[in-house]
């Protein structure tokens, strides 16, 4: 779990997530677009997250497009997260949502 | 463009044993939102997932099968009418030894943007699949994945 936990320890690796959460299955160029980071930098950020298997790559066809799993992540809220907190959390993300709207928190 | 996702976890059990895990109806009630799947797992025979009362909430066909490696299914919702409007998605179930683990991923994908049937599953698969490692490894699934889902609170 310290490999998940490091591999999320970091914005610019956080940035990456975020946008494989937004498009899923995207290439290293795709992936590079906007992104004030070296492609060397992505490539290296990718590597941490795809050994702490936040980040899945397939090819196809000539490219590799990489995905975000988000598996660990829920093994972490598997780990603490008590049964019967669950549906208080629930209410008390969805309340948030609703008067924050829909933005991001930072 | 949305319209797959991949998910994929390492499990220390045999591929054997996860294969039977992914299938059997003793293993499946534990970590599966207590559902079973009728099929007789061969290459174009139909697949699908039943609840204890006899619902079945999916269903489609075994699209290829290579046990205990590869599953492909053509999946489709029958319990909610906005994610069966959607029509059939492809889902993918594969095995293999990595290290002392075996590495399972799932790939669901379907035919359309932006779509809902994905974004149900992309909160049911994680939950189902962190839950069969548990599963596996120490003997006890997770509480909340052994419920019976209904219609409108399914994790599913």
């Amino acid at each position: 779990m310290d490999i998940v936990f490091k591999a999320l320890a970091d914005e610019s690796r956080r940035q990456l997530l975020d946008k494989l959460h937004a498009h899923s299955g995207l290439t290293l160029s795709q992936l590079c677009e906007d992104l004030a980071m070296t492609r060397q930098a992505v490539t290296k950020h990718l590597r941490i997250l795809e050994d702490a298997n936040l980040v899945v790559s397939q090819k196809q066809g000539r490219n590799k497009l990489h995905y975000l799993n988000p598996v660990p992540i829920q093994q972490i809220a598997e780990r603490w997260i008590d049964k019967f907190e669950r549906s208080q959390l629930r209410l008390l993300t969805d309340l948030k949502k609703q008067l924050e709207g829909e933005a991001d928190e930072k | 463009m949305k319209n797959k996702f991949v998910y994929a976890i390492y499990i220390r059990t045999t591929q054997q044993k996860l294969w039977d895990a992914l299938i059997k109806p003793e293993f499946t009630k534990q970590y599966w939102c207590n559902s079973h799947q009728e099929s007789n797992w061969t290459q174009g025979s139909p697949w699908k997932i039943v609840l204890p009362d006899g619902t079945t909430t999916d269903m489609g066909e075994i699209i290829e099968i290579d046990p205990p490696k590869k599953l492909v299914l053509k999946w489709q919702n029958e319990w909610r009418p906005e994610l069966k409007a959607e029509g059939p998605s492809r889902a993918t179930i594969f095995l293999e030894p990595v290290g002392d683990t075996i590495k399972l991923t799932v790939t669901h994908e379907i035919e359309k943007d932006d779509s809902k049937f994905l974004g149900a599953v992309s909160n049911g698969w994680p939950a189902i699949l962190s839950s069969l490692k548990s599963l596996l490894e120490t003997g006890e699934s997770h509480e909340h994945t052994r419920k019976t889902p209904t219609r409108d609170k399914c994790i599913v």
